[in-house]
């Protein structure tokens, strides 16, 4: 199939950026969208423009690098898939196809498609963790888990920290992805302990990062390629309250 | 002739650990924080090794090159993880572990390394549920265990298929508590350019960050590769995009052996290629074997009605299918090792009996289903399945998974002693990375096990040990010190090397290239006469790198066209240095088939006469060819025998 492509263009954090239109030939439907962007590339080199910068890494939907907004939809138009999980299946012959980084005050654009995410690395620093060393920990089965709270914990677990949820949401907000961590670790043992102060200390950091609001839209939901629920944030503002009534 | 001493301590295979730990050298609480180290790369090994060092006080300095450490390829493992707890009672124990896993390696791992790695295998699984990994449990609250490949008990923990990812994200979050607590310092989106050595030891590393291009130096009183395997040598891998041998390699021309580098795993269950715009191949976990069955058509006429698109493969009747790993392997059938069960596949596919492409066979859930429902299945594999959907557009609960063997892992790599320690005093290499813990073929969910342990529960000893005696070096000035300004500039006019060929040809193309010398000749099967002619056209082709590579943009900004050039140019060396020592292997062990070299029935035949040792590479100048070293493999705790999973 033959597609128009207009992509994001801008050289650094600091310059202003813009559109461009490419035209690419004879894409295979099998391709994934990171192949269809790699032909482009080639494409360029040959005519002597730099390539379109963006990120990505495993390219099987697990590593959480690939970031790209596709025809107004984080990770485009597919649902519980990364950017490098989309193949060209999904669009037609003559489409044209928009490619923007993710928009968030706070992700900064760093070039062309590629933007900043290690407010993501800021916000677990503070507490995204069980304060425990290496060694001197007791046998793994000494305390059983119930199995649906080990699953709920790993339904919020599964969070590649992509970013879709920041992109996609109208205030910027980062409260799906700061409850998968709260709320996994809040449903297990191990996690409870310190799990006032975590829920504390994260919000505190996702706020001061310049991340807005929730506001229940539910649009982080729709987009999260692993299809995390904002059960999880219901269960993050519990936390949260309880934690902040105890003061 | 050889400057090899694994430095394996004294004692009974099973008391070794224990009496190196009883007679380490330790550093007093207060002076850990005058030692720095560095630690390239946020793997499973790397990670949680910066935080266990971070933990005890060193100062830690962590690199990598991604946008952040949790996303190393690691996340990308799927199946699970050993530990020889014995949970579900069948009959496992450390020693079982560490005998299948030298057996799985085909007798061409290091005794001591591997028994080590058993005997610890059990901490890790009790330190990640500490950490709140959330493994998959019984209804009775307890952890639920599955087989993999070349075992006949049930070891592997497991998260759905998101294991590593989810034993990632536990040392990442250990990690990140150090960079809290300012004992590691976190250096993203920063890719080591080379290593820096001072009187004969390993003392930092020059670094280049992505996003401005600056060239800077980094001082370490030890420094930790933890940088992953090169699979990606074959340009077509299970590997993330981004992984790279250049740290291996760098270390390599200035004096760390690289050891058994032509072992690599090619691994049964992928996603098989479908076009020549393909970037990656994707792996279907091996725990898939534990429920599903792989078969071809029994009739070569069906296979070519099925590749016609006349036949579909639900027409045919168990009669018309072969399943031909439980026909040729009853005793593990379809949980035979890699190696096995990829050379089975490509027997199947050469003979005729492919599917799809004819580079194809399928892998068939039906009886599990049958037997579990559908649900049970989807609870197993759920995640598998849906990424397969996506890829290919076709649902495997209705029709059968196709898959062909891919690279995945390099078992060689470089050399280390039972401390972890290079040929170089003071580098370290630890994960997959290193050499020493799975011979000539890997088993399923022991990679997970061998990065943690080495990052958790080896390295926080062993550099420690070598730490003690660096108490009086001061911290060296590195806008000073000779040796950090010389690497610099050598960098530097590296860089400048390769933005200024300005040729015609991308770098991808070249890798493509490389990527088919390397599957043709140094892939499944291997022969003297491919090994040679791989040789000669990788050099050639080198050669054409340095006069036709165009690499555009300029050095001081982002440009990943820049940084794939830094790491192909190292593939180059790397992909003949694999091929030379599967030239030199005259015998077929593991994932090292030499046609010349195997049994009337098709399997590997070893020479344990001529070849029970480590081949150890060493860099003798850019024209020279390298020089082998051999450490001599001993085996005192088991009986080396023939590898027979019939």
């Amino acid at each position: 199939m033959d597609l128009k492509i207009k992509a994001w263009r801008q050289k650094n954090a600091n310059s202003k950026g813009g559109f461009e239109n490419y035209d690419v030939q004879n894409i295979t439907e099998d391709s994934s969208f990171l192949e269809m962007l790699d032909v482009l590339n080639e494409q360029l080199l040959g005519e002597g423009t730099e390539p379109i910068a963006f990120d990505h890494d495993c390219r099987e939907g697990i590593c959480g690098m690939c970031s790209l907004f596709v025809n107004g939809r984080a990770h485009g138009p597919d649902t519980e898939i990364t950017t490098c999980q989309l193949h060209m299946r999904k669009f037609k012959d003559g489409d044209t196809i928009t490619i923007e980084p993710w928009r968030s005050g706070g992700f900064p654009i760093i070039k062309d498609l590629m933007v900043d995410r290690t407010a993501y690395d800021k916000i677990l620093q503070a507490g995204g963790y069980v304060s425990i060393n290496t060694g001197g920990v007791p046998d793994g089965n000494a305390i059983p888990i119930a199995k649906i709270d080990s699953d709920e914990a790993m339904d919020a677990a599964s969070c590649v920290g992509c970013g879709a949820c920041v992109a996609t949401c109208k205030n910027s907000s980062a409260m799906l992805f700061v409850s998968s961590k709260v709320s996994q670790l809040a449903l297990l043992p191990q996690g409870k302990i310190e799990g006032k102060r975590r829920a504390q200390a994260m919000v505190a950091k996702m706020d001061e990062l310049g991340f807005g609001n929730c506001t229940n839209t539910g649009a982080c939901e729709i987009e999260c390629p692993k299809g995390i629920s904002i059960a999880h944030i219901a269960r993050l503002n519990r936390e949260f309250l309880f934690a902040t009534c105890k003061d | 002739m050889t400057k090899l001493n694994s430095k394996i301590p004294e004692g009974l295979v099973a008391e070794k650990w224990n009496n190196y730990k009883a007679h380490q050298n330790l550093v007093n609480p207060a002076n850990k924080r005058k030692l720095d180290v560095i630690m390239v790369g946020t793997g499973l090994a790397g990670g949680a090794a910066a935080a266990s060092l971070g933990e005890l006080g060193f100062n830690v300095k962590v690199f990598c090159y991604q946008d952040s450490p949790r996303r190393a390829h690691s996340i990308a493992a799927q199946g699970g993880i050993n530990a020889a707890k014995n949970y579900p009672n069948d009959g496992d124990s450390i020693y079982r572990l560490f005998y299948d896993t030298v057996k799985g390696g085909d007798y061409r791992s290091r005794e001591a390394n591997v028994y080590r790695l058993a005997e610890v295998a059990n901490d890790i699984i009790d330190q990640c549920v500490a950490q709140g990994v959330p493994f998959a449990r019984e209804y009775g609250g307890l952890l639920d265990n599955r087989s993999f490949g070349g075992a006949q008990v049930s070891r592997t923990f497991y998260a759905r298929g998101q294991t590593g990812q989810q034993l990632l994200l536990g040392a990442y979050g250990a990690l990140n508590r150090q960079i809290e607590a300012k004992t590691c310092t976190m250096y993203n989106r920063t890719e080591m350019m080379d290593l820096v050595v001072v009187d004969g030891k390993a003392r930092g590393i020059i670094t280049r960050n992505m996003i401005t291009g600056e060239i800077d130096a980094h001082f370490g009183h030890a420094v930790v590769l933890a940088t992953g395997g090169y699979g990606n040598v074959f340009f077509l891998s299970t590997n993330a995009m981004g992984s790279n041998g250049s740290a291996a390699v760098k270390a390599y021309r200035k004096g760390a052996m690289m050891a058994n580098p032509c072992f690599v795993q090619i691994h049964p269950t992928c996603i098989p290629v479908h076009g020549d715009f393909q970037s990656k191949l994707t792996l279907m976990s091996e725990s898939l074997r534990n429920d599903g069955r792989i078969w071809v058509p029994k009739n070569i006429e069906d296979a070519v009605a099925i590749r016609e698109g006349k036949k579909k493969p639900t027409d045919l009747s168990a009669d018309e299918r072969d399943y031909y790993l439980e026909r040729r392997y009853p005793a593990f059938g379809n949980l035979v090792p890699r190696d096995v069960a990829s050379r089975a596949a490509k027997e199947r596919c050469d003979a005729g009996y492919g599917v799809g492409t004819g580079q194809a066979v399928y892998l068939d859930f039906k009886t599990a289903i049958e037997r579990l429902g559908e649900d049970k299945i989807r609870e197993r594999y759920g995640n598998l399945f849906q990424m397969y959907e996506k890829i290919v557009d076709d649902n495997p609960y209705q029709t059968p998974m196709m898959i062909y063997p891919a690279i995945h892992y390099t078992m060689g790599g470089t050399w280390v002693d039972y401390e972890l320690q290079t040929t170089i005093p003071g580098l370290f290499s630890a994960g997959e990375a290193n050499f020493s813990d799975h011979g000539a073929n890997r088993l399923g969910a022991s990679a997970l096990m061998q990065g943690l342990a080495d990052g958790y529960f080896v390295l926080p000893f062993t550099v420690q040990n070598y730490l003690a005696d660096e108490l009086h070096t001061p911290r060296m000035n590195v806008d000073e010190q000779k040796e950090f300004i010389e690497t610099k500039e050598a960098v530097k006019a590296h860089v400048d090397k390769l933005m200024n060929v300005n040729g015609s040809r991308s770098v991808d193309s070249i890798h493509k290239q490389l990527g088919h010398i390397m599957w043709e000749n140094v892939g499944m099967a291997r022969n003297e006469a491919g090994l040679k002619k791989a040789i000669d056209e990788i050099s050639s082709l080198r050669k054409e790198f340095w006069n036709d590579v165009k690499v555009p943009g300029t050095a001081d900004s982002l440009n990943p066209e820049l940084e794939k050039a830094n790491r192909v140019a190292d593939f180059l060396e790397l992909g003949e240095l694999m091929a030379r020592d599967a030239l030199h292997r005259e015998e077929s062990c593991g994932g090292h088939f030499r046609e010349e070299h195997q049994t009337e029935e098709g399997e590997a035949m070893r020479d344990d006469k001529g070849f029970t040792y480590v081949a150890a590479w060493e860099y003798k100048g850019a024209d020279t060819p390298p020089e082998l070293h051999k450490e001599d493999l001993k085996y005192e705790a088991i009986e080396v025998k023939v590898r027979n999973y019939k």
